[in-house]
């Protein structure tokens, strides 16, 4: 039994940087924006997490900074696919090497290139009262760090905003129909930055999780394709945030997984083992054949006439 | 005469924008060295510069350097022309690599001459079927090939990663992870006396003839232009658009497997898990964007970035900065040569043009219209 809590347990925890940084593409993803980006947004949001951390002695504070720089670096992004409406997908695939790029110098600049990493305030799992005493559930649900909590947390309130209130109704119809948008008055422009904006913050959130809550360090290329499993998690969990929450479930499970096979002694090669993640995306990929709720207006640029 | 003027116009124009995108690059890039290094930025250009094109030596190593960006940029130049964004040159390089280790070192008793070709053919082919991988999950299941192909680099590096501390690892030194040596039969020599820079080039050279003539000069390579443009004219007109969108995944994955290949039976020397350090398969999306996907351009932007690279060890050994700056300047000429529109003189006029020459195409992810 407490095999399968402690296996809950990981399952919730690596799942939680995906549902973050998913929480935030799902409503980019909505507006018509393809967050590639992802990936470069969650590595800056790493290395600003623990150097906010490492200055302030404050995993929050150091949260905060992570979400305030990707904030900004996500602007980059948004004033070249929103802006200048260039290709997004070629525009993440830059943001992406120009964050692996920066976060390897300014790494290197502060830490230097090869002593041991510096100790810093990471997230400590917090016990909910009485809830964290049920038998097996308890220890695995309710006796984690806090941003898992608020992930999970986040999945109701994305849904209501998103399918209850007026920003929402704004967002998917920017998504649908961009022209139709401009005519009754709805600044395409705005609510498209605005959600890229989101997106970023999300990611900077998740990439601050990655190195604090589930490391107390930061690596170059930390994050190893955490950023575009974040993206199949919207595509497989069509573009709901709920639907987001079991897609990032899903690919929590492959990895905790991977870290079983990798600890028990199964024969398999350890190489197997990691492979394990990508190929469960790619299959999952694969299994979303013609849903439909996938922006009409995805990825196309919106120009006035 | 007036012909020459509209030829001697269009060429400034083709040069422009890329030229623009490196300036700017360089500039901010040299506020990153400020703000990381005690060096000045001129002092560490100067020496990057140096270490590219400064003499026989330097440029003799920027032309070995390219060789690789060169394949890369091909494979996702030719993609590209198909509508395809293959962020998979990384993975399809690995497997090439992977591939020709296996026949070179696998057939040691065969003659020169047909043991290069079979290791060539075999590293192609490999790159070949592993780009084919995402193109039919996209024909077949609309999974989006921009996950897929990412997807795939990481798996590529597990597999290299299982090759090189298993099946293949050489017997001779067992301590670390790497492949017996190529052997003399299935090396490719160096092209002059002296000088690092091999025959490789040549093959870099016909794959780039092959990609113009392929795309250019073929009605196949015809189709797969019209279906990059506007998939729904490809369709009206009676073209397969799912085969096109193999061929080029086929024809972009084996230009990078021959580009890892050859990194490894002319440069390298044995598969190694350190071989692919270099960001072969992301260099080349630059090298390839600065080239606007054209032939000669691809070549220019190669040699370009191939500097770029034997500069910046050569800055890194020589300053303080750190040679990842090249890395921030290759993922800044990415988004201006992309978002190059910021750099037009005149502003509003173009934007409406363009919408009007291509109009939104909606089509679904297995090039099915919706």
């Amino acid at each position: 039994m407490d095999g399968l809590s402690s296996f809950l347990a990981s399952v919730l925890r690596l799942a939680t940087p995906t549902l973050l940084a998913a929480l935030g593409i799902v409503f980019s993803e909505r507006a018509g924006i393809v967050n590639i980006g992802t990936e470069g947004m969650m590595l800056i949001g790493a290395l600003s997490g623990v150097m906010g951390s490492f200055y302030t002695g404050s995993v929050w504070v150091g949260a905060l900074i992570a979400m305030a720089v990707t904030l900004l670096f996500s602007m980059i992004f948004a004033f070249f696919t929103v802006v200048i409406k260039a290709d997004q997908t070629v525009i993440g695939t830059g943001m992406n090497i120009l964050a692996a790029g920066l976060t390897i110098t300014v790494n290197r600049a502060v830490f230097g290139a090869s002593t041991s990493p510096p100790k810093i305030d990471v997230f400590s799992t917090v016990k909910i009262p009485l809830l964290s005493e049920i038998p097996v559930i308890g220890p695995a649900l309710f006796q984690q760090p806090m941003p898992v909590y608020l992930a999970f947390l986040l999945v109701p309130v994305a849904g209501f905003v998103m399918f209850r209130t007026n920003v929402g109704l704004k967002l998917r119809a920017v998504g649908e129909n961009p022209r139709a948008c401009d005519t009754v008055g709805i600044s395409v422009m705005k609510v498209r930055f605005s959600a890229v904006l989101y997106s970023g913050l999300m990611a900077g959130l998740a990439g601050a999780f990655v190195s604090m809550g589930q490391m107390s360090f930061f690596t170059e290329n930390m994050i190893s394709g955490g950023g575009f499993i974040a993206v199949a998690a919207v595509v497989f969990g069509n573009y709901t945030p709920r639907g987001v929450m079991f897609a990032s479930l899903t690919f929590g499970a492959s990895r905790a997984l991977m870290y079983r096979l990798q600890a028990a002694s199964t024969g398999i090669p350890s190489q197997f083992a990691l492979m394990l993640p990508y190929l469960i995306t790619i299959v999952a990929l694969c299994l979303v054949i013609r849903r439909s709720n996938k922006p009409t207006a995805s990825a196309v640029p919106y120009i006035k006439e | 005469m007036e012909k020459i003027r509209v030829k001697a116009i269009n060429g400034v124009k083709t040069v422009y924008f890329p030229v623009v995108a490196i300036l700017v690059s360089l500039l901010i890039g040299s506020v990153v060295i400020l703000a990381t290094s005690q060096t000045s930025p001129l002092v560490a250009y100067e020496s990057l510069f140096k270490g590219a094109f400064g003499n026989l030596r330097a440029f003799d190593d920027t032309l070995l350097k390219a060789i690789p960006f060169i394949f890369t940029a091909l494979s996702f130049a030719m993609a590209k022309r198909c509508g395809i964004i293959n962020l998979g040159a990384e993975g399809q390089f690995a497997i090439g690599a992977l591939m020709a280790t296996i026949v070179g070192v696998g057939m040691p008793d065969l003659p020169l001459v047909p043991h290069l070709l079979l290791t060539l053919v075999a590293g192609f082919i490999g790159g070949a079927i592993y780009g084919l991988i995402p193109a039919l999950l996209k024909v077949q299941f609309g999974a989006s090939e921009l996950i897929t192909t990412i997807m795939l680099n990481y798996i590529a590096k597990e597999i290299i990663s299982f090759m090189v501390n298993g099946p293949i690892m050489d017997s001779a030194s067992s301590l670390y992870p790497q492949s017996a040596p190529i052997p003399g039969s299935a090396r490719l020599p160096a092209m002059f006396a002296g000088m690092r820079v091999h025959w490789g080039a040549i093959v870099a050279l016909l794959a780039v003839v092959f990609y113009y003539v392929y795309l250019w000069k073929t009605k196949s390579g015809y189709e797969l232009r019209v279906v990059g443009l506007n998939p729904n004219a490809g369709h009206y007109a009676g073209m397969n658009i799912k085969r096109s969108i193999i061929r080029s995944m086929l024809l972009a994955g084996g230009f990078a497997g021959l580009g890892g290949c050859i990194e490894i039976i002319a440069v390298q020397g044995r598969l190694m898990m350190t071989s692919f350090t270099v960001t072969y398969g992301f260099t080349g999306i630059a090298v390839a964007l600065v080239g606007g996907n054209n032939p000669i351009g691809i070549l220019i932007s190669g040699v370009l970035f191939g500097g770029l690279q034997a500069g910046a060890l050569r800055m890194q050994m020589m300053t303080d900065a750190s040679s990842s700056v090249v890395q921030v300047i290759q993922a800044l000429v990415i988004l201006f040569i992309a978002g190059r529109l910021m750099f037009r003189l005149r502003t509003g006029r173009h934007l409406r043009q363009r919408t009007l020459a291509v109009p939104p195409v909606a089509m679904d992810e297995r090039g099915e219209k919706r």
